[in-house]
C-alpha cells in the first residue's frame, strides 16, 4: 500500500513536504502504528512518538487521512474506505495547529502550559483522616468520563478556537480537566477554580462545535464538560 | 568532548510511578531536584497498569491483616523475596496507599465510600486461613492511569523540575566507584548534558522489550539495567520474568487479572475450566506462574483453542454486561480493539506473555543500591550516590514470582521511601563525588561509538534477532540444551551489536539514536537474562526448567547475583528475619 507522510527536519529541509513510502502489509488490518514500524525500518530517519501502543498513554496523536486519533488503535479499516484494501493511500501529517518540530512530533508546550492554568490537582485544606476521604459511589461515579483523559490533544487540536487563540483560550481537554476537579467531591477549591475561568477567553471562546468530541479516541466529552462549567459560572453570577 | 554541566542535590531518571513518587518527596522537601524522562511523564508504562494496588486497608474486609498479605507475599515469591523488605512494603503499605486518595486519586468506591478492592491471584487471610481475599484497590480497570496522572499532577503543585523527553545515556561513575550523576541528551534539540547529584535515583522500569511478545510498552528497553550493567554494577534474580497468563493471543496486550477476580475464568477448547485440575483451592486465581504453566500445559497437549490451538479463552459474559461495564470498561475496549472479541458476548482468546522482570538492581528498603557481586555479607557495601527504585530495582519484595497489585505498591512504598532516606541524607551533608576528564571520557564512550559508526548492521534487525532468541530459549518453559544455545547467541549478538550502524545522525528528535542506545540496553538485559536463567540449575517461581522440575531449597533458596565483569552468576543469601514478626519458613507451594 501507499503511505504518505509529512516529513520535516529543520536541519536539512527548507520546508516540510510529503514522501511517499510503499508498505506490503500481507493484507493485514494493521493498526496506523504497526504501519509506522514498518516505515521506520524502511527509512529510520522518519520521526514519531510512541510508548504504550494500547490507546493509553496519548504519545501518538496525529493526524491520519484528515481526522485525529491515536496512531495505535485505529486500523487501517477505519481510516477511511479503501486504504486498507491499498486503493488509497495512508496519509499521516502532525497533530495541526501546534508547531512541528520533526516530522510528525510536534511541540505540545501550549498545550500542556493549558493544562497546568486549571490547577489540575486536588485541593483540599482540611487535615487529612488517618484513612481514606470517603466519596460515595455516587460521587464518584460524577469523575467517570473526565479522569480517562490522556492528553493526547488529539481533542485541542482540531479546535477551530484552539487555533486562533492558542495562549487565551484554554482548549478542550484543560477545560475537561477542570471540570473533573470542579466535580469531585472532594475538591474545596470551587470559588477559585470558576473565578479563573471567569474572562471572555479560557471557556467562553468554545463555540460548541464539538470537533472535540467526534475525535477524542477515550469517547469523553469535553463540550459537556464545558456545558457543565458555564452553567456553573452562570449560576455563580446570579 | 566538552558538555554543559547542569547541578542539583538530586535527580530522579525515570517519570513512572516510582519516579515521580521519590521526586514528590524530594521536591516537598525543597531540595533542588530534577526529573528526567524519556517521554512525558504520563506516557510512562505505569500508565498501562489495569488491575489495580494490593494492599491491607480493611476495606473490603474490616479484619484484613497486613500480615496476612506479607505471608501471601512470602509465599508467591517462591521463598526468595526478602522477609525485611516484605514487611516494610506490606506493613507501610496503608499509609502510601491513604496518601494517594489525600492527592485525589479517583479510586472506585463501595457503598460505605471507602476504596473499593477487588480479588486478585494469590490472595488468602493469612496462613491458616486458605480463603480468597480481596485486597487490590482499585480505580475502575485503570488503575495505574489513574495513580501516574495523579502523582504528575501533585508534582507539578510542588514544583518538581521536569526534564521531558531527555533521554538518559550512562551513570558517571569516579574511579573509587562512586556515582556523580548521568550523562543525557535532550531528545528536541540533541544537546548532551552532564547532570551532576548527590543521589541519583534510577527509576526506569522494566525491560519486556527483550522478548519478540510482551505485555509492555515499546519504551520498556530496560535502560537502567543497562546503565548499572555497563558501569559494573551486579543485578539480580534476573533470571526471574514473570509471563502474565492472559496476553491478548497475537497483541501481547494484556487483560487484567481483575478479570478472573471479578469471576472470570479460562477455558480449553472443550470449554472445560481446567484451572481447577491444577489448583483445586485457588483455581484461576492460582499464582501468575502457577496459571501460566498451566496455560502452556493445556495448549501443548493440544487441548488450545483457534484454529492453530495456541491459546486458550477467558470467559467473562457470564458476569453480564452492566458489571463489565462499570468494573472492566478498559478490558472490553482493549478485547474488542485487539482481541476482536467483544467479551460481553465472546470470550477473549489469551496466551501467557512477558509481562514483569522480577530481578533488578539490588537495593536495601532505603532504594540504597548493593554494590557486592556474590558473597554473603553484600548488605553491607552500597554503591555511594546510586539509588534505585520500583521495576528497576530489586528490593526484593517479588522473589522469584510478583503478586499481581503488589508493583504498583512496591513503587509508591519504595519510591517515598528512597526520598524520605535521600532528603535526611541530605540534610546530613551528603557529598558530591567529584569525576575527572577520563571518567567523563567513559561515560561518553558509547554514544561516541555510535556517532562514529560509518557502517554495519541495522538496528532494527538487530532487535530482531535479539528478541527472537529470547522468546524462543527464556520463555515460560526453559530447557538446558536450548537456554546454552542461547546464552552463545546472545554473546554472538554482542558482538554485532558493538559494530551497528547508525546512519542518522542529525539531532532534531532523532528517534533512531534513541532506538540505537536502547538497543544497547536490551542486551545488557538479555545477556544477564540468558546467563542467570541457564545458571539457575533449579525451578522455582516463574523459572521452570524440564531438565530441573524440582525446587532446590539446598542449593538455591538464595538470590542470583550477575556480575558484568566475569559475565558469571553468584548467589546472595535471601532475608529471613523481619522485624516484627516471625519468619515464614518454606513450604512446599499449593493453591
Ligand atoms: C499492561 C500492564 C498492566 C499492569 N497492571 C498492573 C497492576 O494492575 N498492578 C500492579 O501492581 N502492577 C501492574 N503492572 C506492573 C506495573 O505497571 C509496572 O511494574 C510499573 O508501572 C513500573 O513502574 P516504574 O515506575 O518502575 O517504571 P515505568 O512506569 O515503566 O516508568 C519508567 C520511566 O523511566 C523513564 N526512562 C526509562 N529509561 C530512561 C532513560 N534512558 N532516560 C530517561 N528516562 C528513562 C521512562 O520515560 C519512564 O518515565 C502492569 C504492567 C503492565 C505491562
Ligand atoms: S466544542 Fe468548543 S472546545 Fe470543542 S471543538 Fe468546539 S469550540 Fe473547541
Ligand atoms: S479529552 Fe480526549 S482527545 Fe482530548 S486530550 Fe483527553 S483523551 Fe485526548
Ligand atoms: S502509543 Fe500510547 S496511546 Fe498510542
Amino acid at each position: 500500500m501507499k503511505v504518505s507522510i509529512y516529513r520535516y527536519n529543520p536541519e536539512l529541509d527548507n520546508e516540510p513536504y510529503m514522501k511517499e513510502y510503499d508498505i506490503d502489509t500481507q493484507g493485514k488490518d494493521l493498526m496506523v502504528l504497526d504501519v509506522l514500524a514498518l516505515v521506520k525500518e524502511q527509512d529510520p530517519s522518519m520521526g514519531y512518538r510512541r510508548s504504550c501502543r494500547e490507546g493509553v498513554c496519548g504519545s501518538d496523536g496525529m493526524n491520519i487521512n484528515g481526522k485525529n486519533g491515536l496512531a495505535c488503535i485505529t486500523p487501517l479499516s477505519e481510516v477511511a474506505p479503501g486504504v486498507l484494501e491499498g486503493r488509497k493511500p495512508l496519509i499521516l501529517r502532525p497533530l495541526p495547529g501546534l508547531p512541528v518540530i520533526r516530522d510528525l512530533v510536534v511541540d505540545m508546550t501550549m498545550f500542556y502550559n493549558q493544562y497546568e492554568k486549571v490547577q489540575p490537582f486536588l485541593q483540599n485544606n482540611t487535615p487529612a483522616p488517618a484513612i481514606e476521604r470517603l466519596q460515595s459511589p455516587e460521587d464518584r461515579a460524577k469523575l467517570d468520563g473526565l479522569y480517562e483523559c490522556i492528553l493526547c490533544a488529539c481533542c485541542s487540536t482540531s479546535c477551530p478556537s484552539f487555533w486562533w487563540n492558542p495562549e487565551k483560550f484554554l482548549g478542550p481537554a484543560a477545560l475537561l480537566q477542570s471540570y473533573r476537579f470542579l466535580a469531585d467531591s472532594r475538591d474545596q477549591a470551587t470559588e477559585d477554580r470558576l473565578g479563573n475561568l471567569d474572562d471572555p477567553f479560557s471557556l467562553f471562546r468554545c463555540h460548541g462545535i464539538m470537533n472535540c468530541v467526534s475525535v477524542c479516541p477515550k469517547g469523553l466529552n469535553p463540550t459537556r464538560a464545558i456545558g457543565h462549567i458555564r452553567s456553573m459560572l452562570l449560576e455563580r453570577a446570579v | 568532548m566538552s558538555i554543559r554541566t547542569v547541578t542539583f542535590d538530586a535527580i530522579v531518571v525515570g517519570g513512572g510511578g516510582a519516579g515521580m513518587r521519590a521526586s514528590l518527596q524530594m521536591a516537598q522537601s525543597g531540595f533542588k531536584t530534577a526529573l528526567i524522562s524519556k517521554v512525558f511523564p504520563t506516557r510512562s508504562h505505569t500508565v498501562s497498569a489495569q488491575g489495580g494496588i494490593t494492599c491491607a486497608i480493611a476495606s473490603a474486609d474490616p479484619n484484613d491483616d497486613w500480615r496476612w498479605h506479607m505471608y501471601d507475599t512470602v509465599k508467591g515469591s517462591d521463598y526468595i523475596g526478602d522477609q525485611d523488605a516484605i514487611e516494610y512494603m506490606c506493613s507501610v503499605g496503608p499509609e502510601a496507599v491513604f496518601e494517594l486518595e489525600h492527592m485525589g486519586l479517583p479510586f472506585s468506591r463501595f457503598e460505605n465510600g471507602r476504596i473499593y478492592q477487588r480479588p486478585f491471584g494469590g490472595q488468602s487471610k493469612g496462613p491458616d486461613d486458605p480463603t480468597q481475599a480481596a485486597r487490590t484497590c482499585a480505580a475502575a480497570d485503570r488503575t495505574g492511569h489513574a495513580l501516574l496522572h495523579t502523582l504528575y499532577q501533585q508534582n507539578l503543585k510542588a514544583g518538581t523540575q521536569f526534564y521531558s523527553e531527555w533521554y538518559g545515556i550512562d551513570l558517571v561513575t569516579t574511579g573509587d566507584g562512586k556515582v556523580a550523576g548521568v550523562i543525557a541528551a535532550s531528545i528536541e534539540t540533541g544537546e548532551v548534558v552532564f547532570f551532576k547529584a548527590k543521589a541519583t535515583v534510577f527509576a526506569t522500569g522494566g525491560a519486556g522489550r527483550i522478548y519478540s511478545s510482551t505485555t509492555n510498552a515499546l519504551i520498556n528497553t530496560g535502560d537502567g539495567i543497562g546503565m548499572a550493567l555497563r558501569a559494573g554494577l551486579p543485578v539480580q534474580d534476573i533470571e526471574m520474568w514473570q509471563f502474565h497468563p492472559t496476553g491478548i493471543a497475537g497483541a501481547g496486550t494484556l487483560v487484567t487479572e481483575g478479570c478472573r477476580g471479578e469471576g472470570g475464568y479460562l477455558i480449553n477448547k472443550d470449554g472445560e475450566r481446567f484451572m481447577e485440575r491444577y489448583a483445586p483451592n485457588a483455581k484461576d486465581l492460582a499464582g501468575r506462574d502457577v496459571v501460566a504453566r498451566a496455560m502452556m500445559m493445556e495448549i501443548l497437549d493440544g487441548r488450545g483453542c483457534g484454529p492453530n490451538g495456541d491459546h486458550v479463552h477467558l470467559k467473562l459474559d457470564h458476569l453480564g454486561e452492566e458489571v463489565l461495564h462499570s468494573r472492566l470498561p478498559g478490558i472490553c475496549e482493549l478485547s474488542k480493539t485487539f482481541g476482536h472479541a467483544d467479551p460481553v458476548k465472546e470470550p477473549i482468546p489469551v496466551v501467557p506473555t512477558c509481562h514483569y522482570m522480577m530481578g533488578g538492581i539490588p537495593t536495601n528498603i532505603h532504594g540504597q543500591a548493593i554494590r557486592l557481586s556474590g558473597g554473603h555479607e553484600g548488605e553491607k557495601e552500597y554503591v555511594d550516590g546510586l539509588f534505585a527504585v520500583g521495576e528497576v530495582a530489586c528490593v526484593s519484595v517479588h522473589g522469584a514470582n510478583r503478586l499481581g497489585g503488589n508493583s504498583l505498591l512496591d513503587l509508591v512504598v519504595f519510591g517515598r521511601a528512597a526520598g524520605l532516606y535521600i532528603e535526611e541524607a541530605l540534610r546530613q551533608g551528603m557529598e558530591q563525588a567529584e569525576p575527572n576528564s577520563d571518567d567523563m571520557d567513559r561515560a561518553l564512550s558509547r554514544l561516541r561509538r555510535w556517532e562514529e559508526s560509518s557502517d554495519g548492521e541495522s538496528v532494527a534487525d538487530l532487535r530482531q534477532d535479539l528478541q527472537s532468541t529470547m522468546q524462543n530459549a527464556f520463555g515460560v518453559f526453559r530447557k538446558g540444551d536450548l537456554m546454552a544455545d542461547g546464552v552463545k547467541k546472545v554473546a554472538e549478538l554482542r558482538e554485532r551489536i558493538g559494530k551497528a550502524h547508525l546512519a542518522d545522525k542529525s539531532q532534531t528528535f532523532n528517534t533512531a539514536r534513541i532506538e540505537a542506545l536502547e538497543l544497547d540496553n536490551l542486551l545488557e538485559v538479555a545477556q544477564a537474562t540468558a546467563v542467570a536463567a541457564d545458571s539457575r540449575t533449579e525451578s522455582r517461581g516463574a523459572h521452570s526448567r524440564y531438565d530441573f522440575p524440582d525446587r532446590d531449597d539446598e542449593n538455591w533458596l538464595c538470590h542470583s547475583i550477575y556480575d558484568p565483569k566475569t559475565q558469571k552468576l553468584g548467589k546472595r543469601d535471601v532475608n529471613f528475619k523481619p522485624k516484627t514478626v516471625d519468619t515464614f519458613q518454606p513450604k512446599v507451594r499449593t493453591y
